[in-house]
């Protein structure tokens, strides 16, 4: 059968989804954010809540996220994605709100923001994506840098004397009595992303069902803060990656149940 | 004839947020305004007009609600006190940038740092010439009573609103703090989600209808060229302010021989000064301007012709004086401009204030 | 063998090159062009067109979204 016989309309399997724009995402090649992107487009199509889904974009390469996914947008300030997200989900109850925020973002500066969002119990969705540097400032140190790990601003790798841990926040998030569903997953081969989508779209269900916050980790490469091509980024991600943030749910409950614990104490 | 209470100043903006329809506070505990959101607490605005009533963080992140909020098209406002308005100086910034409206209320304390607890005027600076990065103004407004901390909250969404600029009520600890005699305002519904839709559809962002394109608040430009046409955009705006919004009250002015410009707790000091100078034969007025920003500068610089002097009475180190000598120095007259202030929380006796004009504009 | 056939379609100007796809193509089917598209990169193309199932794991992976997946059942 020639390949013109099979590319008909009537035998199409996989298409760009409706709810991405046209515009080409700004984003190194190989990058992770292009896949996250287009999986929360993806979802918000499938849940076919377009004109219900607000999203924060955060400071850092994902800046420009309002340039690709086609629903209301807010750009906020550096680490203040849950504090944004908090004012429009409240004042806006029956809207779902994503933030999407990187490691830089959310583990770093804007550590206070997420923690009290997440044990507010905000019924948000957030996005978290993790490639343990600074990608658009030009691949400095981040809190989730590896120990030994070489940045522009460790140039002989991650000192613990002089630069502490790295910061595990997703497993601190789980802790916390607001969080409904916390995850960790990745976006590297087909089989981890449709794990992926299915975590996103669990997340966008749990903020619409008001179970409280949803959590989802993305750990992700940085192809050009690591200075790497994309695949050997893929396999050094597996292989130094995933031993320190390992793969799978951390959390799947509602703040309700966890209410009733503390109410016993 | 509305309601009348006896309140505290920072009760009624409580009050008088959630009669005018707010759809929601967002605040942080500072002294001397934590009532502010004792009293929206108090009073569950939430089963009565649907507002929401949220205690954050830290003030960061009580500006950046409001920001997310603001942005999707909701009537929403903060309030705190000096120390915590530095902390909101970014979030203010990205609000001006990205053309929000909201009320932001600053019940200021002594600076800096720390300070006191005690009424200051000392963020006039803070207030009217900037506070964040970048180019831009804050419509500001300054009580001088509990009543006209009740009417600035409406008339601050309105102009926030008209404007799509944020706008600050400068009060401070002791407007705060007293109580006074207030009418309160008639309860204003609160707007549906559709009447949102309808007006500012053209930028909230309240969720993409099937009928426009996607809304985006951000105050991000990458291209400097398109960045400066926004700043000038932003500029007209401004001027369009200073020509339109300009308030003042003008007590005993029309004979005077010199002019206090005071505003707040200042003004209030002044007017009794007013009476003890002119008991004394001096031919005394004040001028209390009601939005620092625009500042009433062409009023000053008309009374400049007419005039011997002016006293610019400040709780701070001589801050709004600055403003005055400008406004008088563009007029070209040979009007003298002095300051007399207290600062560190302390309050100005309306005597002091009197031996002030003696020796600075009459004697020298 | 296969009772399933495929094809996918790049879009060679949005392609950046980053292989991801060629290593996640379980029957190594795409490959990257010698040839640069206007923005420089070395766009995808099926190389072995005959191999093709229609997994759409290409498309999954692809971060620029340009790959398109057809199938057709023999």
């Amino acid at each position: 059968m020639d390949v013109k016989d099979i590319i008909k309309p009537e035998n199409l399997v996989y298409e760009k989804t409706k709810v991405l724009t046209k515009t080409t995402m700004h984003y190194c090649p190989g990058c992770s954010h292009g896949v996250a992107h287009r999986l929360i487009a993806e979802v918000i199509d499938n849940l076919d809540i377009q004109d219900k889904a607000i999203a924060v974009a955060p400071v850092g390469c994902s800046v420009f996220a309002y340039n690709y996914i086609d629903i209301d947008w807010q750009e906020a300030a550096h680490g203040r994605a849950p504090a944004v997200a908090t004012g429009i989900a409240r004042t806006n109850p029956d809207k779902v709100v994503m933030c999407y925020q990187g490691d830089g973002d959310l583990a770093s500066i804007g550590t206070a923001e997420i923690m009290h969002a997440c044990n507010r119990g905000e019924d948000i969705v957030v996005i978290f994506i993790n490639n343990g540097i600074y990608g658009m400032t030009g691949g400095q140190m981040a809190p989730t840098t590896l120990v030994g790990q070489v940045t522009s601003t460790t140039p002989c790798g991650r000192d613990t004397a002089l630069n502490g841990y790295p910061l595990k926040i997703t497993e601190l998030i789980a802790q916390l009595p607001g969080t409904s569903y916390v995850t960790r997953q990745a976006v590297h081969t087909p089989a981890a992303i449709r794990k992926t989508r299915k975590a996103i779209t669990k997340a966008y269900e749990n903020a619409m069902a008001k179970k409280g916050t949803a959590f989802v980790e993305i750990v992700s490469t940085c192809n050009m803060g690591w200075k790497m091509p994309p695949v050997e980024a893929n396999a050094w991600m597996e292989e130094n990656m995933f031993p320190f943030y390992p793969l799978g749910d951390m959390k799947n409950s509602e703040k309700g149940a966890v209410e009733e614990c503390y109410k016993q104490n | 004839m509305g309601e009348l209470r006896l309140m505290k100043g920072n009760e009624v903006i409580a009050e008088a947020a959630i009669r005018c329809g707010c759809d929601g506070y967002f605040g942080y505990p500072i002294t001397p305004q934590s009532e502010v959101m004792e009293t929206l607490m108090e009073r569950e605005p939430w089963n009565e007009t649907g507002m929401v009533v949220l205690q954050a963080e830290s003030e960061i992140a009580s500006i950046n609600m409001l920001y997310g909020a603001a942005g999707s098209g909701k009537k929403v406002m903060t309030s705190s006190s000096s120390p915590g308005i530095s902390l909101m100086a970014e979030g203010i910034s990205y609000i001006a940038g990205s053309e929000l409206p909201c009320v932001i209320v600053n019940v200021q304390r002594g600076g800096p740092g720390l300070g006191t607890i005690q009424p200051s005027q000392a963020d006039y600076f803070q207030s009217v010439k900037g506070g964040g990065h970048g180019d831009y103004k804050m419509i500001v407004l300054a009580p001088a009573s509990v009543q006209e901390m009740n009417d600035f909250v409406d008339l601050g969404f309105e102009l926030a609103f008209k404007y799509r600029n944020p706008a600050l009520i400068l009060t401070d600890g002791a407007i705060g703090q007293m109580m006074e005699k207030v009418e309160l305002s008639d309860y204003k519904p609160r707007m549906t989600d559709e009447e949102i839709d309808e007006k500012y559809g053209s930028w909230s962002t309240n969720g993409k209808k099937p009928n426009r394109e996607r809304n985006i608040i951000t105050s991000l430009e990458m291209q400097s060229d398109k960045m400066e046409a926004k700043n000038k955009r932003f500029q007209q705006k401004y001027a369009k302010m200073e020509v339109e919004e300009v308030r003042y009250e003008a007590i005993e002015c029309d004979d005077a021989d010199y002019i206090f410009v005071a505003f707040g707790s200042s003004a209030r000091i002044c007017q009794k000064s007013v009476e003890l100078a002119r008991a004394k034969g001096i031919k005394v007025g004040l001028l209390r301007p009601i939005t620092l920003y625009p500042f009433p500068k062409k009023v000053i610089g008309e009374m400049a012709k007419h005039v011997k002097g002016f006293l610019s009475v400040e709780m701070s180190a001589g801050q709004m004086v600055e403003d005055v000598q400008l406004a008088v120095g563009c007029s070209c007259s040979d009007a003298k401009v002095e300051y007399f202030g207290r600062m560190g929380g302390i309050i100005p006796s309306p005597s002091e204030v009197v031996e002030a004009l003696e020796q600075k504009l009459i004697g020298g | 063998m296969a009772k399933v056939k495929g094809a996918v379609v790049v879009d060679k100007e949005e392609c950046k090159g980053c292989g991801l796809c060629v290593v996640a193509c379980p029957y190594d089917v795409l490959a990257q062009n010698k040839q640069v598209n206007s923005r420089g990169y070395h766009f995808s193309f099926m190389e072995n067109p005959d191999n093709c199932i229609g997994c759409t794991n290409c498309a999954v992976v692809c971060p620029d979204t340009c790959i398109t997946v057809y199938r057709v059942k023999l």
